[in-house]
């Protein structure tokens, strides 16, 4: 159930990060001049010997937090998505992935979020660019309570992990069952379709299952927090007992959970498919509901999307 | 001490030409790899590994361990014949360079090697690693040292001066950098590619103390690489010739990384012999 207050999910990860700061002493924070704006300012507040401030340099930043994992140390790098997962993509691709070296990588205002800024800032490439990646795990919470549970995953995981975090407001919904990395939600029981949702496109998925079931259809939400590795077994089931599917994600449907999904199910169990992303555009400035609503990725949008298949 | 006896200096000259014969064994062996830049640096690892680092090879994870990184990956062939001299991994390994499923891969694994502390081969980012390593060092209350050793083609790269900046900010006196300064690079002379200009002032300009010294010379090196001061963090600029040892590859960008052909490696091999 949601709750009634909603918060930025950059200041679920800036309290939490400080929660965890003070249980492990190994935890570092890195940012690059955006520590304000992404909230691990606040980890810098509390353990200011522990937070390095490395400047407008996203790549040196990368590879400074190299360094430290080898030397035993847990970094948590953060900035803006697209920053980390495009100009940092070097570093992060031939240091932490190529030796799957402990570093958490939180790129926040992902997606849509950054919206006022417009398509130079939103991120939303940023997942397919870090999925393609050997060793790189990718979590894409859909609510302020995976926000801390992926980020404690993140931090028992033996290996890099990327998070993508919206700056957008979210509502906490109970865990239903202990979060692991890899492991899917089933958010709602159904069986006449199945729709599959990560990060930001969780609540809207939801909605859209909601508006669904008034017209009689009853559709199953998954909740693939977790990108790579995708659960494959949670898609595989949903398409062999739903036989239809959604994907629903605030990303470029080339290289996103889409994309993934519809791999996995043409070698597998080819079901019908319908995909919600946004469809090879960059965005632009605007309200962040308005952008939402201008690539597609509303309950409206979903809904017209289930209804489009075949009787 | 800080100086090496005359017996000293003539065993780590010694030394240097051991591992250039090594370098040469294997790039020739193996088909590829880059000689010209693994020979321009042999005294310095040298002179790092056998009388500087404090490092037991027997235990390659040991903790108080100073740190190493190789930041231009391409002079692995290098690297890994001081490993093996030192002990880290028998010297047969070396016949295994770039070969399938071997843990002497073209560039340093660190997850393959022992003794590879961090994996490069894209080329600007030892110093970033360095910083990573000294801070965490300080962090924890180590006085363990870090040095990385950079080329000078690879400071092309703006991530070198992004570290630059880091370092002097935080003050690491324990990092060294040293820039294997062979002015060659893979397309040519780097005062053609992309001219450096006088490096150390550059680095002075960055808040960095930085010396020079004649990278060949262990007794000059030797100084210049145990010497620790407090404040800034230290760069050591050392003067070096591209493909030293063996005539026709010096100062010859051709020699960055072209196979050896049988003639090519009887000549090479010769030559180191009769430096003997």
């Amino acid at each position: 159930m949601t709750t009634a207050t909603r918060q930025s999910m950059r200041m679920i990860f800036g309290d939490h990060l400080v929660r965890l700061g003070a249980a492990h002493p190994e935890l570092v924070a890195l940012d690059a001049d955006v520590s304000n704006s992404t909230q691990t300012a606040r980890f810098g507040a509390a353990f200011p010997d522990r937070f390095l401030n490395c400047g407008i340099a996203e790549g040196n930043m990368v590879s400074v937090a190299a360094g430290m994992a080898a030397a035993g140390l847990r970094p948590v790098v953060s900035s803006f998505a697209f920053l980390l997962a495009t100009r940092a993509l070097d570093q992060i691709r031939s240091q932490i992935a190529y030796s799957s070296l402990p570093v958490i990588l939180a790129g926040g205002y992902a997606g849509l979020s950054d919206a006022a800024d417009g398509g130079s800032h939103q991120s939303i490439a940023d997942v397919a660019c870090l999925s393609a990646l050997p060793n790189m795990t990718v979590v894409c919470p859909g609510d302020a309570a995976e926000t801390e549970a992926a980020l404690e995953a993140a931090l028992r995981h033996d290996g890099p992990v990327y998070i993508r975090l919206s700056r957008a407001e979210t509502g906490r919904l109970a865990l239903p069952a202990p979060f692991q990395l890899g492991k899917a939600f089933v958010r709602r029981e159904g069986r006449d379709v199945a729709l599959l949702a990560t990060g930001q496109m969780l609540e809207s998925t939801l909605d859209a299952a909601g508006l669904l079931a008034e017209g009689g259809i009853q559709a199953r939400v998954v909740d693939l927090h977790t990108v790579k590795p995708l659960d494959e077994q949670a898609v595989l089931a949903a398409a062999r007992e739903c036989g239809a599917i959604v994907t629903c994600e605030e990303h470029t449907l080339i290289g996103g959970l889409g994309s993934r999904v519809a791999s996995l199910l043409a070698e597998r169990q080819p079901a019908p498919m319908r995909m919600i992303g946004i469809r090879d555009v960059f965005g632009q400035s605007g309200g962040y509901d308005a952008l939402r609503k201008e690539y597609g990725l509303t309950p409206g949008d979903i809904v017209r999307a289930v209804l489009s298949f075949e009787p | 001490m800080t100086t090496l006896t005359a017996a000293e200096v003539s065993e780590l000259r010694e030394e240097a030409g051991t591992l250039r014969r090594m370098v040469i064994e294997m790039t020739y062996r193996a088909g590829s790899g880059h000689c010209g830049g693994s020979l321009s640096c042999a005294e310095i690892l040298a002179v790092l590994y056998g009388r500087v680092l404090r490092h037991r090879p027997a235990k390659p994870g040991w903790p108080e361990r100073d740190r190493f990184i190789l930041s231009k990956g391409h002079a692995a062939p290098m690297l890994y014949a001081v490993l093996a001299r030192q002990g880290y991994f028998p010297a047969t390994w070396l016949d295994t360079l770039r070969a399938l499923g071997s843990p002497l891969q073209g560039h340093p694994d660190m997850r393959k090697a022992p003794g590879v502390e961090m994996s490069t081969g894209s080329l600007g980012m030892g110093i970033s690693n360095g910083i990573g390593m000294a801070w965490a060092a300080r962090l924890r209350g180590e006085r363990r040292r870090t040095v990385a050793l950079v080329g000078d083609g690879e400071l092309n790269e703006g991530q070198n001066w992004e570290a630059a900046m880091l370092a002097a900010k935080l003050g690491l006196s324990r990092l060294l950098v040293i820039v294997d300064h062979n002015r060659v690079q893979l397309d040519g002379p780097t005062d053609e590619v992309m001219p450096l200009g006088d490096l150390a002032a550059k680095f002075r300009a960055f808040g960095w103390q930085a010396d020079s010294c004649d990278g060949h010379d262990p007794a000059a090196l030797y100084p210049a690489l145990v010497k620790q001061s407090a404040g800034p963090p230290r760069v050591l600029i050392a003067h070096t010739v591209k493909g030293k040892g063996v005539a026709f590859m010096e100062g010859d960008h051709r020699w960055h990384g072209a196979p050896l052909t049988e003639a090519d490696y009887r000549r090479a091999i010769a030559e180191l012999e009769v430096a003997r």
